[in-house]
């Protein structure tokens, strides 16, 4: 078991034919189970060719019926990639991740406002993606970092995600999955709904949840840690050194009208009965240590 | 992307939200003549700085006479105008608007922005003008009114005019509110704003609704789209090094400390600076090279940091995923001889090929201190900054 995907899981890469999708949906394919998982890929126009062996089709619609893909990754440029993450909920898929940087916010709010009460959940946009060690991976992380295991990561960020990662491989800690959902202040799947399924995930038995500056998601996500989560969590938030005002590389990272700032995120996940550190290069082993209490 | 006020204010216009007449000016005597053009016997004389606070600063000043117009301009341009959204040093103002006095029944505060958690458009609404609305927010949360537009319906006359009400906007200027509010909306969505604010809006003697501010905050991911407004950019309300960052698809941020980062990533940039913070040193900037950073990019970030004349040490954290180890040890021994670094150099390599790029390093011959993990570097450059 895992969250979300596993050696099973069908997917289909939106955008296959530029140079992003095409270069990271051949890492993808080499990584454990990816030649099986990785069955389709869509660019409008290009319908009946095929790129490393892998048939492209025409829409999202197509490729679904042929191959049963039910997971889309979308490279698709920022300007354009809204518009397939509505083709890719139109078309019923369970599960839409968008690595795309620098998509227009205007277009994020009425792509969201679309997908309410559709099935398709969404990671996303500007993200790593997410992995399942050992199974299938899914985005742009390296695979290599990663050990199969049974602590769950879920983070707003890449490298850094990748940094958290590797502090666990490092100490033998191995991971169930891991969930890049994003830098993006419109996006898909929160900390909360990712730590919802790793509470249910019986493979997953503690989550590394690293956040940044900006917004109050991490705050949701304690409070509902308080409640209801069963297992253990470690924080850490990116931005105590951020000035306010000033937009720290993602659109999301940034503190305004005194919102959002790392000092108060990590009060509140304190609170909660999280167990936070402010020195991100403890993560792994503030996790070891609990897992040995 | 921040605009003045006066450029606000004529995309105000451009969507039928009512303004003072008003003529933006680079000298005194563009400022004097503006008076005689606009007519009328009260002015306002309005430094134009991509920051708030401005009335509070002196940069606001009402005139009756021509001379008062140009005593008032005389002082406000080129001064360096201090508030609190500005640094310590304060904008220097080169531009000004000359506007026509208006009336004043009584001040008002719109403001729209993105709500995250909602993921829809917010308006804010109070009827404590001209204060900082996070004051307001704060002292007294319950006189601030809240909308969330629906993307596809916009905003309905009936919550445009049941904001109104709750702001105490008269009956019969309620209808006029309306339509002001839709024509805001328009702009802030046609335009991809992420924020637009006006206060105040303000209520004249004889009835009628006008923006007597105007701020705006546009996504610089849809600039691509909108040519009319990257034209209003003014590229002396930024930072020097951060306009040339942007040069060469660089994000980086000054700070106030002394040593240097270079990292890829937004949220290890961010961590970075923590670390550094955390053992007792001052990050100098944010820097976040991006995920494909070659060779002339790193060399362009070295010379970015070493601007900063501050500057005591420089930490290079690379966590390699699809950037290879050994691409940016190559790049930041080629950098390091071009700018003839004269600063200790500290560097961490994780990932992809760390063990070829950390003996690129070791060969190179330059005293290139190596962090075996982010704590050990952030404690060997934070040493190395104090000169251990």
């Amino acid at each position: 078991m895992s969250i979300l995907i596993d050696k099973n899981t069908k997917v289909m890469t939106q955008g296959m034919t530029g140079k992003v999708g095409q270069f990271h949906t051949a890492n993808c394919k080499a990584y454990a189970n990816g030649t099986a998982c990785f069955v389709a890929g869509v660019t409008p126009k290009k319908g009946g060719q095929s790129l490393d062996g892998t048939p492209i089709y025409n829409s999202v619609a197509d490729a679904k019926a042929e191959t049963g893909a039910t997971v889309s990754v979308i490279y698709v440029p920022p300007a354009y990639a809204a518009a397939a993450i509505d083709e890719a909920v139109e078309a019923n898929m369970d599960l839409v991740i968008c690595i795309t940087e620098g998509i227009p916010v205007h277009d994020m709010l009425r792509t969201r406002y679309k997908m309410q009460g559709k099935r398709t959940l969404l990671i996303g946009p500007n993200c790593p993606g997410l992995i399942t060690p050992d199974e299938i991976k899914i985005g742009i992380m390296p695979g290599h970092i990663h050990r199969k295991g049974r602590i769950g990561v879920v983070s707003r960020s890449g490298t850094l995600t990748y940094e958290a990662v590797g502090q666990l491989t490092d100490l033998g800690l191995g991971q169930s999955s891991c969930v890049g959902i994003g830098g993006d202040p419109i996006n898909g799947m929160k900390h909360i709904d990712v730590m919802k399924l790793f509470n249910d995930d019986a493979d997953t038995d503690a989550v590394v949840m690293v956040g940044e500056i900006g917004g109050s998601d991490e705050e949701e996500c304690a409070r509902w840690i308080k409640d209801n989560m069963k297992k253990p969590v470690v924080g850490f938030i990116a931005g105590v050194t951020a000035p306010l005002g000033k937009r720290m590389g993602h659109a999301g990272a940034i503190i305004s009208g005194g919102q959002g700032g790392a000092e108060d995120k990590l009060a509140v996940m304190e609170e909660c009965g999280i167990h936070i550190t402010r020195n991100p290069a403890e993560m792994g082993r503030v996790m070891q240590n609990v897992l040995k209490t | 992307m921040k605009i003045h006020e006066y450029q606000g204010k004529e995309i105000l216009r451009q969507f039928g939200v009512p303004t003072p007449r008003g003529i933006a000016c680079f000298s005194v005597d563009e400022a004097v003549a503006a008076t005689q053009q606009l007519g009328g016997d009260v002015w306002v004389i309005k430094a134009q700085i991509h920051a708030g606070g401005r009335g509070k600063g002196g940069g606001v000043k009402v005139a009756h006479t021509q001379d008062e117009v140009r005593s008032a301009a005389q002082q406000i341009l080129g001064m360096h105008l201090v508030t609190h959204q500005t640094s310590k040093e304060g904008q220097k103002v080169r531009r000004l608007l000359i506007e026509e006095g208006a009336l004043i029944a009584k001040e008002f505060y719109i403001g729209m922005v993105i709500d995250r958690s909602n993921q829809r458009v917010a308006l804010l609404a109070s009827s404590e003008g001209g204060m900082e609305i996070e004051q307001v927010a704060a002292r007294s949360p319950e006189k601030i009114h809240t909308v969330h537009i629906d993307p596809v319906g916009g905003l309905s006359d009936k919550a445009g005019a049941q904001t109104a009400r709750d702001i105490g906007i008269p009956e019969e200027s309620i209808a006029a509110t309306v339509i002001l509010l839709k024509n805001l909306y328009r702009a802030f969505v046609e335009k991809d704003a992420m924020l637009a604010e006006i206060n105040p809006l303000v209520l004249t003697a004889d009835g009628a609704v006008i923006a007597l501010d105007a701020k705006f905050n546009f996504d610089s991911n849809a600039l691509y789209r909108h040519p009319e407004v990257v034209a209003y950019r003014d590229l002396d309300e930024e930072d020097p090094a951060e306009i040339e960052a942007s040069k060469f698809g660089l994000s980086y941020i000054s700070l106030e400390g002394d040593i240097g980062c270079l990292v890829n990533g937004a949220g290890l940039a961010m961590a970075t600076m923590d670390i550094i913070k955390l053992f007792g040193g001052n990050p100098a900037n944010f820097l976040d090279v991006g995920g494909g950073a070659s060779q002339e990019k790193v060399t362009e970030a070295f010379k970015l940091m070493l601007r900063n004349s501050n500057l005591r040490a420089i930490l290079v954290n690379i966590f390699g995923g699809i950037m290879k180890c050994d691409v940016i040890a190559e790049g930041v021994v080629a950098a390091a001889r071009e700018v003839n670094l004269a600063v200790p150099l500290v560097v961490r390599l994780e990932g992809t090929n760390v063990e070829l790029g950390n003996k690129i390093l070791a060969d190179s011959g330059l005293p290139i201190i190596s962090g075996i993990d982010m704590a050990d570097a952030a404690k060997k450059v934070v040493a190395a900054a104090e000169g251990k």
